[in-house]
């Protein structure tokens, strides 16, 4: 079964480097991308990017929308090729398809920003050169990894939910927007709904818990979330519906 | 142990209201091409799939190699090859990076896979280019790239889903003479989905035709041009009248009657005797100079066999 995840996983990722013409371009997307995030704007922050929360967080973002970019492909780009049957006819299972091919763009998002992280922390030491030497606490590196990890996940599985069904990549890509958009609103629009009593009473409880505490549960639900959208693609992978759409 | 490659009883498939394989029974001995004809349409790639278990029959059963396709599907998958519909190419990857993932996929260990890679690549003239982008390939080649995908990992039973559909005519010819040679030299029994009734007459040792998902004929080609030789009758000779040939219409052993540039064409009912029409004829005052049986090929064959149903 590891065996075959990492067939598929394997020549998925082969094909997101050649995508957009040959090696040579999916290095240069890789490389901008590190640079943007791992030069540029943490060159702008300076301290900030280690220190401020909002910065943290973008760490938990960042793999998501490099997730979001690829995955609508996973499946309708399969579809769309007139590869997809032909990878039916193979003896991989189930199983070993869907996760090869979520496993592949997670580890497209994910590594980049694995990748972009320390380059950002050497961009900052050198723009603050002089000072002590700005690391991230452990369990804050922690944290970002598995929150970047999760997120990848999420945007994953998502993604391989939407392609699955989806005639075109594009089609794919446009249910995933409105998806991802859900995804990020929804909840803010929630709370600006909620009655000023409650909203305030949320607050004052959130504030008096231990912010690691809330870390791990909101960890914690991302996992739920991720592994529920991953129940829901398996079942959604029927080999003679994916045929047949 | 069977001597089948393929045994399929009453196999049946509907999408909703539309039938589109009709309790079809056949049996594919191993060892040989054989040729699954018909218009587009009939049938003939939804029998692949089915054969496959990528598709579940709605009624009647599939042996595959033994295997029941329905319960065994992944393991049928593993002992065949497939060239579908499409040759399902990864146009980014070379050549030999599409071969080593369908290699992978198999689970042969790298040196077999490595070594059968070019073993193949070679025999089909590919190996020099096996670096390439495959999208940057011609048809024919890409067609070629796929067959022997199809037989990377030595399958005793190969599908091959209209492998020369869209190829000029020299690139055809040329897949069918790799194919053949192919197929002789790894002893792989072929089950080869065509509608191009010259490339099954070259091919197939046995040949099965369908047509609105229920098959109406199998048997070897000499065999179904057989039904077709004993029905064609051409004569030559003068006086073919009008009248004449009111009468011949009306008789039953007659399906048709034409005159084609000045010869009487005849279509024969089954093995039907033209004895006797010639002597009607002659006895009409028509002036018979020859009689023919026509040597209908395979087309005619098929043609007639479809017209009859």
């Amino acid at each position: 079964m590891i065996a075959d995840i990492w067939t598929v996983l394997r020549k998925d990722w082969i094909e997101l480097t050649l995508a957009g013409g040959g090696p040579r371009a999916g290095a240069v997307r890789a490389a901008l991308v590190v640079f943007v995030f791992g030069i540029i704007i943490p060159l702008q922050a300076g301290r900030d990017w280690v220190d401020a929360p909002a910065f943290l967080a973008f760490w938990t973002s960042m793999p998501l929308l490099l997730v979001s970019g690829v995955v609508a492909d996973s499946f309708a780009g399969e579809r769309e090729r007139h590869t997809l049957e032909t990878l039916l006819a193979t003896p991989l299972s189930d199983r070993a398809i869907l996760l090869g091919k979520v496993g592949a763009v997670v580890a497209y998002g994910w590594g980049l920003a694995v990748t972009s992280l320390p380059i950002a922390l050497l961009t900052v030491n050198l723009a603050e050169r002089g000072g002590p030497l700005i690391l991230y606490p452990l369990p804050v590196l922690g944290g970002i990894l598995l929150a970047g990890l999760l997120t990848a996940l999420l945007g994953a599985t998502a993604g391989v939910l939407v392609s699955l069904r989806a005639h075109t990549v594009r089609q794919a890509q446009q249910l995933l927007g409105i998806a991802m958009l859900a995804l990020l609103f929804l909840p803010l629009l929630g709370a600006r709904l909620l009655p000023a009593a409650v909203a305030d009473l949320i607050a004052s409880r959130l504030a008096a818990t231990d912010p690691a505490l809330l870390a791990g549960l909101a960890l914690a639900a991302l996992a739920a979330l991720d592994l529920l959208l991953l129940a829901l693609a398996a079942a959604r992978f029927r080999r003679d519906r994916l045929i047949l759409d | 142990m069977t001597d089948l490659a393929i045994r399929t009883t009453e196999l049946t498939r509907a999408f909703g209201s539309v039938l589109a394989l009709d309790r079809v029974s056949l049996e594919v001995p191993k060892g040989i091409i054989f040729g699954f004809l018909g218009p587009n349409g009939a049938g003939k790639t939804t029998t692949i799939r089915l054969l496959l278990g990528l598709l579940e029959p709605t009624a009647g059963r599939a042996e595959v190699l033994g295997l029941d396709t329905r319960t065994h599907a992944q393991e049928v998958r593993r002992r065949t090859g497939a060239l579908l519909e499409h040759p399902g190419l990864y146009e980014r990857l070379s050549a030999e990076a599409n071969l080593d993932f369908h290699a992978r996929a198999r689970r042969l260990p790298a040196p077999e896979r490595r070594a059968r890679i070019r073993e193949l690549l070679d025999r089909l003239g590919l190996w020099e280019r096996r670096r390439e982008p495959v999208g940057r390939w011609s048809r024919g080649m890409r067609q070629k790239l796929a067959v022997a995908r199809a037989l990377l990992h030595r399958p005793p039973l190969v599908f091959l889903d209209e492998p020369t559909a869209g190829l000029d005519p020299v690139a055809a010819a040329a897949l069918r003479d790799d194919l053949a040679s192919l197929a002789a030299h790894e002893g792989t029994t072929v089950f080869l989905t065509t509608h191009n009734l010259a490339e099954a007459e070259k091919l197939c040792a046995r040949i099965a035709v369908i047509r609105r998902g229920r098959v109406v004929a199998v048997g070897r080609p000499e065999e179904l041009r057989a039904r077709r030789r004993g029905t064609e009758v051409l004569v030559t000779g003068r006086g073919f009248t009008g009248e004449v040939l009111e009468r011949l219409r009306t008789r039953p052993e007659v399906r048709r009657a034409e005159l084609d540039d000045g010869r009487l064409s005849l279509e024969l009912r089954d093995d039907a005797n033209a004895a006797p029409l010639v002597a009607l004829l002659v006895h009409a005052g028509v002036e018979v100079e020859e009689v023919h049986r026509a040597s209908g090929s395979l087309e005619d064959a098929i043609l007639a066999l479809m017209e009859e149903t």
